[in-house]
């Protein structure tokens, strides 16, 4: 158990600037989970925290002290790569043990932590056989061994599910979460997959080109994303954008929207001036069929995809997406009556800063 | 096994045999009569007596003429075959020659001289190896201390250049250090330098230090090897860095990271070096011959360079000791043949 701060971390390759001044907190026992798409820092930024990369400015502090120029061995901390990284000419049981035989532990005391991670993860069976021998569960299993034997104040993973099939990852997913539950050991757990992310965290930080988006609780993050990037990049299939313009800025926002016509909203407008471009955002499972009154839009169906307990519908004009629960028959180029329910539109700003909303508790 | 057999007898042809196949067994038979005639004349050679190296024409297999030892003469008599005259057909030992006149005996009756014209006689051959080209090159020219010389050497030099070259590669392709493209490229670069041009620097190196009559003057200056820290470098660059970021992770001090990790894991191109290493090692000669002057501290290689020096050269020891010198090399050869392969195909250098 440990917490974790990060003040104003930043990391520099020459002259490019990677991470731009990152601040963050994980209470004792919190699973993190850093997510954002290729590229983001979130790799670099877990490297930094486990002292692979060195800080070039800012302060990484572990249990309040500060520990940028202590090495990596010495943070107490254990990783888990996205290569798995395991010695490819050691065996199960001296991939675990290796970590334990460097801080020169008596024997026994080795065998029976190793013994202890092995029984832990069911690797009992596997402990004379070579990585290469294993499956891609397994390794990742073993991985995690490596990381456990050391017993960490905080578990780095870097992305440890991408190289297995989907079925094995919800497993690997579950297990993790599980361990999680056990150990009650701090998680930092850096993913490009928002369905990991949503599925494990306690907390999301949500990096893009270096900068923390938004940090939250993953529903938090699901039903009030800060910015058009957040609320795109949560959610799956993803949130429909529609640009269009203010027509009424004192109380809620109401937006025209070119060839579909005026959305009433939530959102607060003030601070608005009429006119103003805005960006108008509402997740595909939020879109109602059928016509209400108010709110309601008719699109052509472009393309179905029929996952069976859900209906996927795309529409081209505008780009628009729509799923909705069960089995809905729709052909192409039929008409679609849909009605988009005014507390669950988002109101972006042209810097694509959200608007807040004006009724608390109304979301999700 | 089977499947190696199978690549062996793959034919173009079905149940009979193509023309092609012709072709390419005819192509591989030419290549094999080129690069292993010499080595089997060699051999063969190596087991001629000091009388068959000189005859002419050559024969390849070692023959010699007969002998057969004769009651009342000390030595064996050479046997001839008579061609014509009165004892046509016979086979009799020659006791001594004379002018164009040849004494000769029958080994059945040694009691009778005949006389027989030199000119009808032919000499009896029969095929002999003389194993004691093998036998007595052990006392007669301090051949064991020229083998240890040269397996000293060869053994030591090879430890050493593993080691200084992987220490090299590793720092080479795992660090990011300023400067170390720059080095790279200088330690490439020494590749263009041919080593006759820095054999008189070296040379005063090694005298100076003293180590000339010394094997270790002919180990240190060779140690490093622009190749062997290329050809490592390049196959460690291969190891991905999260195994030595997991190492690092695992309170690995970067000594152990090099010794458990990284060493274990460059083993193929390890072997490939190793084995260049026993070769540039066993069949050098210019630099010991300059640093290596008195003759027990002689290796193999100059040992029979020196063979040729002295007034007569005894060719049949010559090409003996030359055989078993070639032996450990190619016995390197048959068992790691598939490294050298496949580091060849892997660093892409000779």
């Amino acid at each position: 158990m440990a917490t974790l701060q990060l003040r104003s971390v930043v990391k520099r390759f020459h002259e490019t600037t990677v991470i731009h001044g990152v601040d963050l907190e994980a209470r004792e026992g919190e699973f993190v989970v850093f997510v954002g798409p290729s590229g983001c820092g979130k790799s670099t930024l877990l490297r930094m925290i486990c002292g692979l990369e060195e800080v070039s400015a800012g302060d990484i502090l572990i249990d309040g002290v500060r520990v940028n120029d202590v090495p990596a061995a010495r943070r107490g901390l254990a990783m888990v790569f996205q290569s798995y990284a395991l010695y490819p000419h050691m065996t199960v049981y001296q991939n675990l043990s290796f970590g334990l035989e460097n801080l020169r532990l008596p024997r026994a005391e080795i065998d029976a932590k190793v013994r202890e991670a092995a029984r832990m993860l069911r690797l009992e069976q596997l402990l004379d056989r070579r990585p290469t021998a294993l499956s891609g569960g397994q390794r990742q299993r073993v991985a995690i061994g490596r990381a456990i034997v050391r017993e960490p104040r905080i578990f780095l993973f870097d992305e440890p599910l991408s190289n297995l099939d989907a079925e094995l990852r919800v497993q690997m997913r579950a297990e993790i979460a599980q361990l999680h539950d056990r150990l009650g050991t701090n998680m930092i757990y850096v993913t490009h997959d928002q369905v990991e992310a949503m599925t494990m965290a306690d907390k999301i930080v949500v990096l893009r080109a270096g900068r923390v988006e938004q940090v939250g609780a993953p529903l938090e993050l699901y039903n009030a994303p800060a910015n058009q990037f957040v609320a795109g990049f949560i959610g799956s299939p993803r949130m429909n954008f529609l640009e269009g313009r203010v027509t009424a800025a004192d109380g809620a926002v109401a937006v025209a929207l070119e060839g579909i016509g005026t959305i009433r909203t939530e959102a607060s407008g003030e601070g608005l001036t009429e006119d103003a471009p805005v960006t108008l955002g509402i997740r595909p499972e939020h879109v109602a069929l059928g016509h209400c009154g108010s709110n309601d839009a008719t699109f052509a169906v472009a393309q179905s995809e029929q996952l069976g307990n859900a209906t996927t519908l795309f529409f081209a004009a505008p780009n628009f997406a729509v799923q909705v629960a069960g089995q809905v028959p729709a052909r192409r180029g039929e008409a679609m009556k849909l009605n988009l329910p005014p507390e669950r539109c988002h109101v972006f700003d042209a810097a694509g800063k959200a608007l807040p909303r004006r009724s608390r508790g109304s979301a999700s | 096994m089977r499947r190696l057999l199978a690549m062996l007898a793959a034919r173009r042809g079905r149940g009979r045999l193509h023309w092609t196949d012709w072709a390419s067994y005819l192509h591989l038979l030419l290549g094999l009569l080129v690069m292993f005639g010499p080595v089997l004349w060699l051999v063969l050679s190596s087991f001629k007596s000091e009388a068959g190296l000189i005859e002419f024409p050559p024969r390849l297999l070692p023959y010699e003429q007969a002998r057969v030892s004769v009651q009342g003469y000390p030595q064996p008599l050479p046997v001839f075959r008579i061609t014509a005259g009165d004892f046509k057909g016979r086979e009799l030992a020659e006791v001594r020659r004379i002018g164009l006149q040849a004494q000769m005996l029958d080994p059945a009756s040694p009691g009778e001289i005949l006389r027989v014209p030199a000119q009808d006689r032919e000499r009896v051959m029969r095929l002999h190896f003389a194993l004691e080209n093998y036998t007595d090159l052990a006392g007669r020219f301090s051949f064991g201390t020229y083998l240890w010389n040269s397996v000293f050497i060869t053994v030591t030099a090879t430890l050493i250049t593993l080691l200084i070259n992987s220490m090299a590669a590793f720092a080479l392709s795992k660090y990011r250090f300023s400067g170390r493209d720059a080095i790279f490229v200088t330690i490439l670069a020494t590749l263009m330098i041919p080593p006759t041009i820095i054999l008189v620097p070296n040379f005063f190196i090694a005298s100076t230090l003293g180590l000339v009559n010394s094997p270790w003057g002919v180990i240190w200056p060779g140690v490093a090897t622009p190749t062997g820290v290329f050809l490592l470098r390049q196959y460690m660059l291969t190891i991905p860095d999260e195994l030595i970021d997991a190492a690092r992770m695992d309170n690995a001090s970067e000594w152990r990271i090099y010794w458990r990790i990284v060493l274990p894991l460059s083993a193929p191109a390890l072997a490939v070096l190793a084995i260049f290493s026993v070769m540039w090692r066993w069949n050098e000669f210019l630099w010991p011959m300059i640093v290596l002057n008195k003759s027990e501290t002689f290796t193999l290689q100059l040992a029979l360079n020196s063979f040729q020096g002295e007034l007569t050269t005894s060719w049949n020891y010559l090409l003996a000791m030359t055989v078993l010198t070639l032996l450990p090399v190619t016995a390197i050869f048959v068992l790691l043949q598939r490294y050298i392969t496949q580091g060849i195909a892997s660093a892409g250098v000779k």
